[in-house]
């Protein structure tokens, strides 16, 4: 899923100036999971940051709403009818969300109130874990099933730098698995560590964002 | 067939026991602290190691800082890491490298830019790193500019670009059985010479050093130890604990703590891992680090019996 974490409240209060109707809106998937902008997150937020604003003297009137998707114009259609009685909206959905609005609704202010963070998964109740990177350039099947890229933090290609701690995490967070280590103890167990000597040639990352702007075109789909 | 003629490369050719300091630019432009170091270390080593940012840290690039030493009559081993430069960025300075005269380049992934100098420095954790190639693609790089001419894209370029290719070695990290295969992908890609990280454990290192060798790598590289010249036990406990891929033996923290003098006891231990690493059979020479305090180095090597250095 895609992961997004609640921007700080003195950001949001901040950004709210000048604003009298504001629509607070979420999204039922990914960022409902990550428990940063599903409509529990949307129901917790608006009041806390009418709290705000009025201890700031300010009055603001904050509606909420939480869509199945915001990343789907069919259902972005669906704020068409609160969108004219407000002056500016907080979505809580990732940045795709959040455009998907802005499209939608060019004469109102839209905001972000989280930042987008990660393609991750669910490790356990509270954690998240990146899991891919979007490179456009998988190498899963010769990795053992553990992405390098979005799970190095250097993105190494041919095996652990220096940094693997004695108990297997990786030097700049002791909280991290050294990806490379868990690669190497995989195809230990399969038997199959000669897989990892080859070396691999530069990645290829024109794919993905480092190629400009990605834009996916499947004729056999277009109208 | 001499693949760039440097002296390091003249050293190990001639079947020399080699050695290389490690000299870390200066935080600030200045290149007289660049100067007083390579008076300092003048004759007493084949090659000088310079960093690249080291710890993530703004310091004088290692380009400017090589050609520097370079110019005061010390042969620079240039460190080149893949954090801040794309495959584009790379070869370009590979190019002007070349053009000022750099023959010996150092390839690594580069510290992690959240290091920072281990939280002593505020660094820069908040910028973009670049990892756009590997330490071991680095190295395929510079094999393919001087052995066929051509850039990673295939592209030649107008003239070779002779270098003597580097690796470094962390053998005593986790997981420590995959680590001779690391070394191993580095020759294969193109290392001609080796630097591995600290070494306090002589004894782990030597069945690391075996491991190597029977892989036929001692003989297709050339491998020099890596040692500090430790300063006091609290700093030995400090990378025994904190740097990965350095094991400290208890007994070597026990015998600085006790000792009198720290500092001079810390000569001591240098000169003595160098004896013993000399006996290591198929270890090809040391490289010398003493962070911040490279004056001390000539009088550990005359100690250690390695001066003068051959005449190559």
């Amino acid at each position: 899923m895609i992961i997004a974490e609640w921007k700080p409240l003195p950001e949001l209060v901040e950004i709210l100036k000048g604003h009298t109707n504001v629509l607070v809106v979420g999204c039922a998937t990914c960022v409902a999971e990550c428990a940063a902008g599903g409509e529990r997150e949307v129901e917790t937020l608006a009041p806390l940051l009418q709290m705000a604003l009025k201890q700031e003297g300010r009055t603001i009137n904050v509606r909420t709403s939480t869509l199945e998707r915001q990343c789907e114009w069919e259902f972005v259609e669906e704020l068409a009818k609160v969108a004219p009685q407000v002056d500016a909206i907080v979505s809580l959905a990732c940045g795709i969300g959040i455009q998907a609005v802005a499209e939608r609704f060019p004469e109102l202010a839209v905001y972000p109130g989280v930042n987008t963070t990660a393609l991750a998964i669910r490790q356990e109740p509270g954690t998240w874990l990146a899991r891919c990177a979007a490179c456009g350039d998988c190498v899963l099947g010769e990795t053992f099933g553990f992405c390098p890229v979005a799970r190095c933090a250097k993105s190494l290609s041919n095996g652990p730098c220096g940094g693997t701690r004695k108990n297997g995490k990786c030097e700049i967070d002791e909280n991290i698995d050294c990806v490379w280590y868990q690669i190497y103890e995989r195809a230990k167990a399969r038997g199959k560590v000669e897989q990892l000597l080859k070396v691999r040639k530069p990645k290829n990352w024109s794919n993905s964002g480092h190629g400009g702007p990605k834009r996916v075109v499947r004729e056999d789909l277009r109208p | 067939m001499m693949k760039a003629g440097t002296r390091l490369e003249k050293t190990l050719r001639a079947g020399q026991f080699a050695l290389t300091v490690e000299v870390g630019p200066p935080r600030g432009p200045n290149p007289e602290d660049v100067l007083r170091k390579a008076q300092q270390l003048k004759g007493v080593a084949d090659g000088y190691n310079v960093t690249d940012n080291q710890t993530a840290v703004v310091r004088m690039s290692s380009i400017a800082g090589a050609r520097l030493l370079l110019d005061a009559g010390c042969e620079p081993i240039m460190q080149m890491t893949c954090r801040d430069r794309n495959r584009i960025a790379l070869q370009s300075d590979l190019l002007g490298a070349w053009a000022l005269g750099m023959r010996n380049c150092l390839c690594l992934s580069g510290d992690h830019q959240k290091a920072g100098a281990s939280g002593k420095l505020k660094g820069h954790p908040g910028s973009k790193n670049v990892f756009d190639v590997d330490s071991i693609q680095l190295i395929s790089i510079l094999k393919g500019m001087r052995d066929e001419g051509v850039l990673e894209s295939g592209d030649p370029i107008s003239q070779p670009t002779p270098f003597f290719i580097g690796a470094v070695w962390t053998p005593l990290a986790p997981p420590e059985e995959f680590r001779v295969l690391r070394l191993a992908k580095k020759i294969e890609a193109g290392a001609d010479f080796i630097q591995t990280q600290a070494v306090f454990d002589i004894k782990r290192f030597a069945t690391a050093v075996k491991a190597a060798a029977d892989r036929g790598l001692t003989d297709r590289a050339a491998i020099l130890v890596g040692i500090i010249v430790p300063k006091s036990a609290r700093m030995l406990e400090y990378m025994n604990a904190n740097v990965p891929g350095v094991e400290v033996p208890e007994a070597l923290i026990k015998r600085m703590a006790a000792a009198k003098d720290q500092r001079q006891e810390g000569y001591q231990i240098t000169v003595e891992l160098i004896q013993a690493a000399r006996n290591i059979p198929g270890l090809k020479g040391v490289h010398l680090q003493a962070i911040e305090s490279e004056e001390v180095l000539p009088e550990i090597i005359r100690a250690a019996g390695l001066l003068p250095r051959p005449q190559v």
